[in-house]
């Protein structure tokens, strides 16, 4: 028998569109119209950040008893582990001296001397933690945010010896022992991972603010967006002096304290 | 064949004799596991057949959209609307990781971690 090569090239073509049509309809998937939102209350911004004031703080410090720690650290199932070795911190506080040591100063002024300033994750515009992380499970979001995914995290404690802050605890111990109340809304961690502050990302999404800003009841601490000229933030940045812990590191935080 | 009147039973034999356990168990299946259903809720985020296959891509779509993209809400595909999160979503309904997860999950030996961070609503409840 023969077989022009013209045939042929047709039979082959009708051949491979035949099974391409077969394999399609034996293989097929369900198919969905599956899709991801942004909630329509979240609120949005190009760069968070935040400003403590100082003046508000430590003056208000002998009557809230730091309620952001404790409430912060209520919510996020951060656990208080007596150990200062192996200690869990989101929110913290230590004293001026400790939080500006590039300002030496025997004459500091008395309201800040030894005075204890609140302290946590600065939010780098710059981070270093994300430039070392070998894993990508700390990265910065679009609006700022350096944020930590936890399935990723394999525990080798890079960004902890990159953040000139000390905004980082490891965990040496499974936490869940050391955690007296539960907030079962909220995951905790497992022993092995990096935690830190991640600006309430979680409230933020269903349209709150950090719960630390939130609990403050003297309005010392405001939250906002850096980059919009209206926000209170930026006010209040233009208004009044600032200064941010090691900005010299070149870093850009996010964490203005307000003089 | 030589003998065929004995090696021709003798083979019938020796194969029905090695499979003795399928012929033993046929019809039976008692080791399925069974998971707790939710008695309120009748419908899960997608189709009954969609989950069974394909809950462990959909568990992490989801915790890659909302930790690295924040995008907080899944729209299934019948148009309704879900807040991405396993302790607040999934177990809502679903009220014991013991008796709806680990039933599969041990039965096929695998053994996820999630619940080293996550939180099983039975172990919130017992919570010291």
């Amino acid at each position: 028998m023969e077989i022009k090569r013209r045939d042929f090239l047709k039979i082959l073509g009708l051949g491979l569109v035949g099974s391409i049509t077969s394999a399609n309809f034996l293989f097929r998937r369900e198919v969905k119209a599956q899709s991801y939102i942004a909630p329509p209350e979240a609120l949005k911004a190009k760069r968070w950040g935040m400003v403590i004031d100082i003046k508000k703080c430590v003056n208000a410090q002998p009557d809230c008893k730091l309620k952001c720690v404790e409430v912060c650290h209520k919510l996020h199932n951060v656990p208080s582990i007596p150990d200062k070795k192996k200690e869990i911190k989101w929110i913290w506080e230590d004293e001026y001296e400790h939080v500006f040591p590039e300002q030496p100063n025997e004459f500091v002024a008395k309201i800040y001397a030894h005075k204890p300033f609140i302290l946590l994750c600065n939010q780098c515009a710059n981070p270093p933690c994300v430039r070392v992380c070998p894993t990508q499970a700390t990265f910065k979001r679009e609006d700022g945010i350096v944020m930590m995914d936890y399935h990723r995290c394999i525990g080798c404690r890079f960004c902890m010896a990159a953040c000139p802050f000390g905004a980082r605890s490891f965990n040496w111990v499974d936490p869940r022992p050391y955690l007296a109340k539960v907030n079962p809304e909220y995951p905790t961690r497992t022993k092995g991972v990096v935690e830190k502050c991640t600006f309430c990302y979680e409230r933020l999404a269903v349209g709150k603010i950090p719960a630390c800003v939130e609990s403050c009841p003297d309005k010392a601490l405001i939250f906002g967006d850096l980059e919009d000229e209206h926000s209170e933030i930026s006010k209040i940045l233009k208004e009044r002096f600032s200064i941010r812990r090691k900005a010299e590191l070149g870093t850009d935080p996010s964490v203005f304290y307000l003089i | 064949m030589y003998n065929a009147d004995k090696v021709i039973p003798g083979i019938i034999i020796l194969i029905l004799f090695f499979t003795l356990p399928i012929w033993l168990n046929v019809g039976r299946l008692e080791a399925v596991p069974e998971v707790e259903l939710p008695k309120e809720e009748k419908k899960c985020v997608e189709s009954k057949e969609f989950m069974r296959r394909e809950h462990m891509k959909l568990l992490d779509d989801w915790r890659i959209k909302v930790l690295r993209e924040n995008q907080h809400v899944y729209l299934s595909g019948e148009g309704k609307n879900f807040k991405i999160s396993l302790q607040n979503t999934c177990m809502k309904c679903h009220e014991n990781k013991e008796k709806f997860c680990d039933k599969c999950h041990n039965f096929v030996v695998t053994h996820p971690d999630c619940w080293t961070c996550h939180i099983a609503p039975e172990v919130a409840k017992k919570w010291k």
